[in-house]
């Protein structure tokens, strides 16, 4: 496959073109830069309802700052960005943050509060949105039935600083799930892993969304992990998105830069 | 010419320094102003602020105690010679208690909750920011100037007081011991010339004065925890230049403090 087949591919899977699943996140023509370092220069993209779509790049690429803009914690410097039929930039904060709600988070080194047992981590979240969940007398059932997903359920009384790497980004797994979401953002859910760990958490997210039924967006520059858990993927390649595809369709690209992402 | 380079260097830094001088100073002041919009908007953090508020005086009353204790030994044993000489000891509760209670008390109390409480803000919230804590905080709905900031502002602020309060108590009767042991001053007198000799002018700016070095101290250890950047170098960082800046502007808003109750007196 030559580079113009490879970026074909990403346009005819734009949406509005036949394929008519439901799209939770849409995002078109982004741009970000930081002074000089321009790490969007107008990229695309389309999440599906139930879907699995992996956005792999290079370290620096631009991967987390995309990811940032969907959920409002950066702005883009021009683009549209469209969650759940909402448009980012045109929402006050408060209804912004009942989108969140909706909208769960990984973050790369799990971030979970120093200062607070897991419990706390857990029931953190839902200070704010009790009338997503209804009327709770007991926390409780909600945070095991979290911790149990994740099977951590003996962990609840521990604090960060006790947990391993791997329990840590499972904690966070479930402090994610802990208000049901819709979609869920992974970035780079299995870095700083050891293999067999990095397995375990994918092995997770495949059985949460099987659980759930949630749309995935998965960050990372892990092959295996793309190879596994991925329905589509995007290459973001100089702040675009490069190639989309099937992970067999781009693993067998011959264009350079997408070859270089799967060489071992 | 190499020394003209030079000294157009040298220029040009300086000239930096100080322009980034004033931008910190814009940027405290503008972080200073949304503190004040923030603080009065619902949903307040009780709980949290309750909790700053004992991790801040609980965790402080003993460094604050033991420094109080020792200012007022070491002040009292070093004025003794000297108020000797002039036959005027017996002013010696009158003087220990004006300057520990209008100024050194205050200054000196400030001063370690710059270095305990300011560093520890700067740090905590700087690690939080490094490792995105601060970003999951915003992502779950959770206004985190309002949780981290507002709340840790407003302890500092409510806490300086108490803990001034404490040290100037702790102080004097550091001062009363030596007079017991030394001049053969009993408790009860020492106490009751120093309240003799305190008037309101005397404890009312102290107090005022305390709030906006709690205010002072709380805001810069704020400030530069959480526009923390630059990884784990970043937080020590922070933590460093909290306590330099929340020191040097303690003594700016003493001068002015001291500025300001003075023309009072005046009047």
């Amino acid at each position: 496959m030559n580079k113009e087949e490879v970026i074909d591919t990403a346009h005819t899977a734009t949406p509005g073109t036949g394929n008519e699943r439901n799209a939770v996140i849409r995002i078109r023509d982004v741009y970000k830069s930081f002074g000089d370092n321009h790490v969007l220069n107008g990229f695309n993209m389309v999440l599906y309802e139930g879907e699995n779509l992996v956005v792999m790049g290079k370290s620096g690429s631009g991967k987390s700052v995309m990811i940032k803009c969907l959920v409002g914690l950066m702005a883009p410097d021009s683009g549209y960005i469209e969650v759940m039929g909402k448009e980012i930039a045109t929402l006050d904060h408060e209804t912004l943050d009942i989108l969140r709600s909706d909208i769960g988070f990984l973050f790369q080194g799990s971030a979970l509060y120093d200062s607070m047992t897991v419990r706390e981590n857990l029931e953190f979240p839902m200070r704010r949105h009790k009338e997503k969940l209804g009327v709770i007398d007991d926390t409780t059932p909600l945070v095991l039935e979290a911790l149990e997903n994740v099977g951590l359920a003996h962990a609840i009384d521990l604090m960060p600083a006790e947990l391993s790497g791997g329990m840590k980004r499972r904690v966070a797994l479930a402090r994610t799930l802990i208000l049901k979401p819709k979609i869920i953002l992974y970035d780079e859910p299995t870095s700083g892993l050891d293999p067999i760990t990095a397995k375990e958490i994918i092995e997770l997210m495949r059985s949460i969304q099987k659980k759930y039924g949630t749309s995935s967006l998965i960050i990372t520059h892990d092959v295996d992990c793309a190879r596994v858990i991925s329905e589509r993927m995007i290459l973001l390649v100089d702040g675009i998105n490069y190639a989309e595809g099937t992970y067999d369709v781009l693993s067998k690209s011959t264009d350079p830069k997408v070859d270089a992402f799967f060489k071992k | 010419m190499p020394e003209k380079a030079t000294v157009i260097g040298l220029q040009q830094q300086m000239a930096d320094r100080i322009k980034l001088f004033f931008i910190q100073i814009g940027d405290l002041s503008y972080f200073a102003g949304r503190f004040f919009k923030e603080v009065l908007r619902p949903p307040f953090e009780f709980r949290e602020l309750l909790r700053q508020c004992y991790q801040m005086g609980n965790r402080s009353l003993m460094l604050v105690g033991i420094t109080g204790f020792i200012i007022g030994l070491v002040l009292t044993l070093q004025s003794r010679p000297t108020l000797i000489q002039f036959g005027a000891v017996s002013w010696m509760p009158n003087m220990v208690g004006i300057s520990i209670v209008r100024e050194i008390g205050p200054v000196i109390t400030a001063l370690i909750c710059a270095g305990r409480i300011a560093s520890g803000i700067g740090a905590e919230l700087g690690s939080m920011r490094v490792t995105e804590q601060i970003d999951a905080m915003e992502v779950s709905g959770t206004n985190p100037f309002k949780y981290l900031v507002v709340t840790r502002i407003l302890a500092t602020t409510l806490m300086l007081p108490l803990l001034v309060v404490f040290g100037d108590l702790v102080a004097l009767y550091g001062s009363a011991l030596v007079e017991n042991l030394k001049g053969d001053v009993s408790f009860q007198l020492y106490f009751n010339t120093v309240f003799d000799a305190l008037a309101y002018g005397d404890l009312v700016p102290a107090t005022v004065k305390s709030f906006f070095f709690g205010f002072v101290i709380g805001l810069v250890g704020c400030y530069k925890g959480y526009y923390s950047k630059k990884g784990t170098a970043g937080v020590g960082y922070a933590a460093n230049t909290a306590v330099v800046m929340a020191s040097l502007l303690l003594f700016v808003v003493d001068f002015i403090a001291v500025f300001v109750s003075d023309i009072f007196y005046e009047l």
